[in-house]
């Protein structure tokens, strides 16, 4: 009897030493991140123009339009072709250039610093230069675009576009420079992980007769899976919340050809002041997020328990 | 040994970090009686006011404290926030709608200046531009149910206008600026003959290309089928309207339009115009310093859109380009109604028109500015804006009408399909006001 | 015979795998060098010829555009202000996500898993509008104007992703270390200082130049909550160069410029932890 007694108090004791860890986070969490979020909850629930003292209420009115509102979802679906493209693409990139640098090559250092330039670039910096890259203005009866002027050059002349002006290449311009400004942060953090590789594991692999392509598949990918998914997850996240890059690039946007989520987001806000609106987006947007890292999280489980 | 050294400097620099953490900014002088607080976003004036401020110190023994929160974005937000939270400054700008303006004013965030302005036989209003006043007036029976009234403090003057490059017209062979639009589509053929881009603006920026098809509608329709269309009365598929749609369709398809213009910000659009890639641009009056700092030697001339028919005088958006408000609920109200004034005064506003090239909201404010500025305000007579306006449209129509204008300059849609989008928009917005 | 030829068979691939990885880097490398190139080269001339000389290095180069740069957006105060705001930012998150994340990695106590949910469903969902509330809760607490403020707004800011990183590396860390620890009679936080932390020096590594390009970067958040240009972090004097209607671009080019070293400098102290990690520093002393 005492003994149990004894057990559980220290096993309460014990709960308590643990979450003490946890404390801090959550206490600033609660403060600057829960307490706003119930916030925004109850005005997705309103009608409010940003400024008026009183709010309407209208129940799930805004979540109602929202469902029919044909232009978020389509901005849903750019934001999904951005993030698929940053995903295959831009992954692709950063680990074939991680598993480069993981080697022992010549100037890999170099190249570790190289490859995180375009993360630390400014905004501003990446859309001057890729609209004056993607331009299609004439002058004096040449291209000053770059990429045009170098299709000319090359005779290439009929693949000659006004690239960030064409529905059908827009959107796949914003995605290829979002890819390019952000694989940085997947190379890192997969040379990160490919660095933690126990390289014994390599050795014993090449005893067992394994070339590089099944020492690939067999050493480097399983101990590579929680590192991927985290690259995975960031990078939809990290894609699907895309904005500022859209703004520098195509302005207030081509029709609805570049709109995301965001962006419609905060055309609700201060384009049309419906800050109810708005929020309710935020909120529809952050569940089917959730909802997809939650599956995603289900696949990985699964593919560990395989 | 090494371990302690290091603990201990640790330890100085993390005390040290707090308590130059926990120093606060200068809250205390902001509640000094002598001080007012002005908010504004303009990072080009900011060094100008702060002289401003100083030299009104002197005079006055009040001191200004200009601060700026820049980009505009970031100000609006700001603005919002601490309207919520009450903590709105003596003076401010609202960068918004008229229809927000109305909801700061219903919500007592800003002060009624009328009995000011018209004090003394309106001595203060009548020393500015009647078209900068009324951007900060709401009417008898203005929609907004707003008691009418003068709510705001304009500071210049500005307007959106085109602008010809007078080399690259003639080396097309064009000796005067277009005036008809036709005239506007011969220049543009002759132009593409020698391989020079016509017409280029800002238009990824929506409301520049809003603008620019009010002008037209201006023109082609006139103001009250225009206030009758966002009464509802007039549908958008009016032949008028489609007119209106057709400008853009015809510049398109005689190739006026600069390859980009759609998704291009202002600052990139001049830029072109300064470096002489285009015949032509859209733009407001500001852009005479802008250009002046590409390109010095740029020689160019000021024009109105040519208009498309002849039986009405083209429009063009105008009125103040920046102004003030005071705080209803501050108890230096006075204090800052003062300020303003001085602000207005001819001889501030001749030194802020000077320093910032920007023409002034004083009618007396005579100062040096260039002589193209002095054209671009030759046109001030023209002008018309949305806040001056009887009626405005819903914003939700204004996006799809100008998203719609998009697709035209792409040739995506026709001006029908589009013109029956933004009535179909037009028709949902009018079902839900008359729901509630 | 067959054995040579086998050889140089292999000799061949060899090289030629080799060739195309470093043609392959080289392209990638010239995409990234090119921005920071046309960066600099544009801060080194004037408005009037930026956008016209074409030529690789400017005829006229103006050094003294830094300089201006400097002493016109006020880098001065705003540099010692952006130093201090991501030095105990990226500290506070360091120690704040690393000892949540051991806790959800390694200890066991009720709600865990909810907790952290919690914190992954937090990045997820972008919070429009959240500045008015957040703006007026700042205001009640005291802290609109302060530094402890917008520091721990910031810390906030980056307290999720950097949680997830790191408990995805906890998560990896070979149990017998801790065991070893423990039998030295190292108690839990003992455990996290001398065994999790050192261990996962490259997550470390990876979220502290994460955070830091943050929170260098961020302007938003500091013009919503400080008022005082002598709290105001860098950004604020690039905007000077950004006018309402005017661009001083060489300028503009310029601060930018400054601003990217520190990151730089970051990174480049940051990175070798990234590369060394496990494979040499398991063994903690």
């Amino acid at each position: 009897m005492a003994q149990t007694k004894t057990i559980s108090l220290s096993s309460v004791k014990d709960n308590l030493e643990n979450f003490s860890f946890v404390i801090p986070a959550v206490l600033i969490f609660t403060i600057f991140y829960i307490i706003p979020f119930i916030e925004i909850f109850n005005l997705s629930l309103n009608e409010w123009n940003g400024i008026s003292l009183n709010r309407e209420f209208v129940g799930l009115r805004n979540f109602e339009e929202l469902m029919q509102d044909k232009i978020w979802w389509k901005s849903m679906w750019n934001a999904c072709y951005i993030t698929l493209i940053a995903l295959t693409f831009q992954n692709a990139l950063a680990f074939a250039l991680a598993l480069a640098c993981d080697r022992e090559i010549r100037m890999r250092r170099f190249y570790r610093v190289v490859f995180f330039i375009p993360p630390v670039l400014s905004e501003i910096v990446v859309g001057l230069i890729w609209r004056w890259i993607l331009n299609a203005g004439v002058q004096n009866g040449e291209y000053y675009g770059l990429l045009n002027h170098f299709l000319v050059q090359s005779g290439l002349p009929h693949l000659v576009n006004n690239w960030l002006s064409n529905p059908d290449t827009a959107l796949s311009c914003i995605a290829v420079v979002h890819s390019w400004k952000g694989f940085g942060w997947g190379f890192i953090m997969l040379l990160a992980g490919l660095q933690t590789i126990d390289r014994q594991l390599y050795e014993a692999a090449k005893v067992d007769g394994a070339n590089g392509w099944q020492k690939f598949w067999s050493v480097t990918i399983p101990m590579m899976v929680p590192v991927i998914l985290v690259v995975v997850i960031l990078t939809i996240l990290g894609s699907m919340q895309v904005f500022v890059l859209i703004l520098s690039m195509v302005g207030q946007g081509l029709v609805y050809h570049t709109e995301v989520p965001v962006t419609r987001i905060l055309a609700a806000m201060t384009g049309t002041n419906r800050f109810g609106y708005a929020c309710a987006m935020g909120v529809v947007f952050g569940a089917i997020l959730i909802a997809v890292s939650f599956i995603m999280k289900r696949i990985s489980d699964k593919a560990k328990q395989a | 040994m090494k371990r302690v050294l290091i603990i201990i400097i640790g330890l100085a620099v993390l005390i040290g970090l707090i308590r130059f953490t926990l120093t606060t900014g200068s809250t205390k002088h902001q509640q000094e009686s002598n001080t007012i607080t002005l908010w504004h976003w303009m990072t080009d004036r900011q060094e100008v006011f702060e002289e401003l401020a100083l030299k009104y110190e002197e005079q006055t023994g009040i001191k200004v404290k200009v601060d700026l929160y820049a980009p505009s974005d970031a100000y609006t937000q700001r603005i919002v926030a601490s309207a919520q939270a009450r903590v709105l400054p003596d003076i401010y700008g609202i960068l918004d709608k008229k229809e927000i303006f109305a909801s700061f004013i219903e919500n007592g965030f800003v002060a009624d200046l009328t009995a000011e302005f018209q004090a003394n036989n309106a001595e203060w209003e009548l020393s500015l531009y009647e078209k900068a006043v009324d951007v900060n007036r709401f009417k008898d029976g203005n929609i907004h149910g707003i008691k009418p009234g003068i709510y705001g403090v304009p500071i210049d003057v500005t307007n959106i206008q085109m602008v010809y490059n007078k080399k690259l017209l003639e080396k097309a062979g064009i000796s005067k600026a277009p005036k008809t639009f036709d005239e506007f589509l011969q220049a543009i053929v002759a132009l593409k003959r020698v391989g020079i881009a016509g017409l280029v603006s800002g238009w990824g920026e929506l409301w520049m290309a809003d603008c620019f098809a009010s002008n037209y509608a201006f023109n082609i329709m006139g103001e009250e089928k225009i206030m009758a269309t966002y009464r509802g009365e007039v549908p958008y598929t009016d032949p008028d309207w489609i007119a209106v749609f057709g400008v853009f369709e015809t510049l398109r398809k005689s190739g006026a339009f600069f390859e980009g213009i759609v998704t291009k910000p202002n600052k990139d659009a001049e830029q072109d115009f300064a470096l002489e890639r285009a015949a032509f641009s859209f733009n407001g009056s500001w852009c005479v310093n802008v250009y002046h700092g590409m390109n010095p030697n740029l020689d160019y001339g000021v024009m109105l859109p040519p208009a498309v028919s002849i039986e009405r005088p083209m429009r063009i958006w105008g009125g103040a380009g920046s102004s003030f408000v005071v705080n209803n609920s501050t108890p230096k109200k006075d204090k800052a109604i003062a300020f303003l004034k001085w602000l207005t005064a001819p001889e501030q506003q001749a030194f802020l028109a000077e320093r910032t090239k920007n023409l002034p909201a004083n009618r007396k404010a005579l100062s040096s500015i260039p002589e193209i500025l002095a054209d671009f305000a030759k046109g001030s007579e023209f002008t018309t804006h949305p806040t001056i306006w009887p009626y405005n449209e819903h914003p939700l129509v204004t996006e799809a009408f100008t998203k719609g204008l998009q697709s035209i300059i792409i040739g995506e849609k026709t001006p029908q399909e589009v013109a029956k989008e933004v009535q179909a928009m037009k028709e949902r917005e009018m079902k839900k006001a008359a729901q509630r | 015979m067959e054995e040579r030829i086998k050889i140089n068979r292999y000799q061949v691939l060899n090289f030629f795998k080799g060739f195309f990885i470093h043609v392959f880097l080289c392209v990638v490398t010239v995409t990234c060098l090119f921005p920071l190139f046309w960066m600099v080269r544009s801060a080194l001339m004037t408005n009037q010829t930026i956008f016209v000389d074409k030529s690789l290095i400017p005829a006229e180069i103006h050094w003294e555009n830094f300089v201006i740069a400097w002493v016109e957006g006020n880098f001065g105060v705003y540099f010692l202000n952006s130093v201090l705001y991501t030095v105990s930012v990226v500290a506070g998150i360091v120690i704040i996500s690393s000892l949540a994340a051991y806790a959800f990695s390694r200890l066991q106590f009720p709600g865990k898993n909810i907790f952290f949910y919690m914190f992954v469903a937090a990045m997820m969902i972008p919070l429009p509008g959240s500045f008015v509330p957040l703006y007026v809760l700042m205001n009640k607490l005291g802290l609109v104007n302060t530094r402890i403020g917008y520091i721990l707004c910031m810390i906030n800011v980056g307290l999720s992703m950097s949680i997830l990183l790191l408990k995805t590396f906890f998560d990896k860390m070979p149990p017998d270390l801790e065991d070893a620890a423990r039998i030295d009679g190292c108690g839990k936080l003992g455990i996290w200082w001398h065994v999790a932390l050192p261990l996962a020096r490259p997550a470390l590594a990876v979220i502290v130049i994460f955070n830091s390009l943050n929170v260098w970067n961020e302007y938003i958040l500091a013009t919503l909550l400080l008022n005082d240009k002598q709290l105001m972090p860098l950004q604020r004097g690039l905007m000077v160069f950004q006018g309402s209607y005017s661009v001083d671009y060489p300028l503009l080019m310029a601060g930018l410029t400054i601003a990217a070293l520190p990151i730089i400098f970051i990174y480049l102290a940051m990175q070798k932890h990234i590369i060394k990690g496990l494979s040499s520093g398991a063994i903690v002393g």
